[in-house]
């Protein structure tokens, strides 16, 4: 499955690694790697910009009279 | 405000009319109703942002790190297998038809053959290889080999319910027009008992509205048949719920049986459909032992990024003393006092023709399901 090719290496200083040894300790996480991977992903989500819905008014009232016809709507 | 689709785009993929003949043409693949109902899936966002079948570098992701190739968390994996005596006659590059039941529902352009390890498939995505697990007996089913590529739907699939049929589109422009700005996401493959009822509507406490989405395709024997499961959520909707606060609507896949993985994969799709929110109860998308009770609660804590707030309940059960509706946490009394909701012993009450009490099950629930001939798969 190329499990070995799916990760890759990056270089953090030693004193912060030990912190964060230590900082996870009777923690869910269960190594460095993972509670870094956790953080990172956590801080790149808040900052993604993500686009506007993109319906058109002709969209919305086409949709809107189906969703009446069901029941859905008043 | 309604959650964004999975991906942050909402995009939908639907082929041109004039491509509709030229289908006809086209090398042909027939796939069954579950497939046809995940290519409409893929084309109306619910599994956004897959835009077709997967290919090996996300297939491979996703049962290693429970993400795509571009690490948005996906957990089960979206795939379309095919024989040798299939490839034989479909290149890399081709662009097929995929045919259900004579009607052509979807055109794809063949990006990548590859084969697959159906054990390593299994030990990642169910967590086990017994063949007594219903996932893991269908995928050891499947053909050997896989195709990816994107898909664009020719024409929407029959569908039994067209009346609770909605995509992610009209149920965002739902909650719009509701002013429903949280949204609680609920996933049900049950008739509904009152545990099941206390859940929703004690989440729906906290948000604007809630969405009832049971899930309507191949299950496992002994599972509630999809017609009842639909008539009574639409008993226990009808004469217990707001109308103004809470709606049905019906998601068309399969069950996989997945417990924990399948939980974020149930979350991603109604994030897709708009929810902010999604109820995870005790062993969710779970099959005999194979799960922890909570592990399905349990995995959301690997997903910082998912997108879609999960809400954990412990299970809900009657307590004789507190006269009420309660779960473990707010109760005092012990398990003497206790009914629980076990759904073994509601199925074989109701198999004996037996009425449930009004603590366990809602009379108008317990009708429809004590009216039908067969209320269970394979029964």
């Amino acid at each position: 499955m190329g499990e070995e090719k799916k990760f890759t290496t990056v270089s953090i200083p030693t004193p912060l690694f030990k912190k964060i040894e230590e900082r996870i300790k009777g923690t869910g996480f269960t190594s460095v790697p993972s509670y870094v991977t956790y953080i990172l992903r956590e801080l790149i989500a808040e900052t993604e910009e993500e686009e506007e819905e993109p319906f058109t008014k002709e969209d919305e009232e086409r949709i809107k009279e189906r969703l009446r016809a069901l029941g859905y709507l008043d | 405000m309604a959650a964004k689709p999975h991906g942050g785009k909402l995009v939908e993929r639907i082929e041109k009319k004039e491509r509709r003949e030229e289908a006809k043409e086209m090398p042909r693949k027939d796939i069954s109703i579950d497939e046809a109902r995940d290519s409409a899936n893929i084309a109306h966002v619910v599994f956004s942002p897959l835009e077709g079948y997967m290919v090996r570098e996300d297939f491979e992701n996703v049962l290693i790190h429970g993400r795509l190739s571009n690490d948005l968390p996906w957990t089960i994996p979206i795939v379309m297998d095919v024989d040798r005596e299939e490839i034989d006659k479909i290149l890399e590059g081709d662009d097929i038809a995929l045919f259900y039941n004579d009607a052509p529902i979807a055109t794809m352009k063949v990006e990548e053959i590859f084969p697959y390890d159906k054990k390593g498939y299994a030990t990642k995505v169910y967590k086990t290889e017994s063949m007594e697990h219903p996932g893991v007996a269908q995928l050891f089913e499947k053909k050997n080999f896989l195709i990816g590529g994107k898909i664009n739907l020719l024409n929407d699939v029959p569908t039994k319910f067209p009346n609770y049929k909605l995509w992610p589109k009209e149920t965002r422009i739902l909650f719009k027009a509701r002013g429903w700005e949280t949204i609680v996401g609920f996933q049900t493959r049950n008739a509904p008992h009152v545990g099941h009822e206390y859940v929703q509507k004690t989440a729906l406490t906290f948000v604007d509205g809630l969405f009832i989405n049971p899930l309507i395709g191949k299950k496992k024997k002994g599972d509630f048949k999809d017609e009842i499961i639909i008539a009574t959520c639409e008993a226990l909707f009808k004469n217990y719920y707001p109308k103004d606060a809470a709606t049905i609507a019906i998601l068309e896949t399969e069950m996989r049986y997945a417990g924990p993985r399948e939980a974020i994969f149930h979350a991603i799709i109604r994030k897709n459909y708009g929810c902010t929110h999604f109820i995870v109860g005790r062993d969710h998308a779970g099959v005999g032992n194979f799960y922890g009770p909570y592990e399905a609660q349990e995995i959301f804590y690997e997903d910082p990024d998912l997108g879609i707030t999960p809400l954990f309940f412990e299970s809900f059960f009657y307590c004789k003393k507190c006269g009420s509706v309660v779960n473990e946490k707010i109760c005092p009394h012990g398990k003497e006092d206790r009914i629980n909701f076990s759904g073994t012993k509601i199925r074989e009450m109701l198999l004996q023709g037996r009425r449930l009490p009004e603590a366990m099950m809602r009379p108008e629930v317990a009708d429809v399901i004590l009216k039908a001939e067969n209320p269970f798969v394979g029964a």
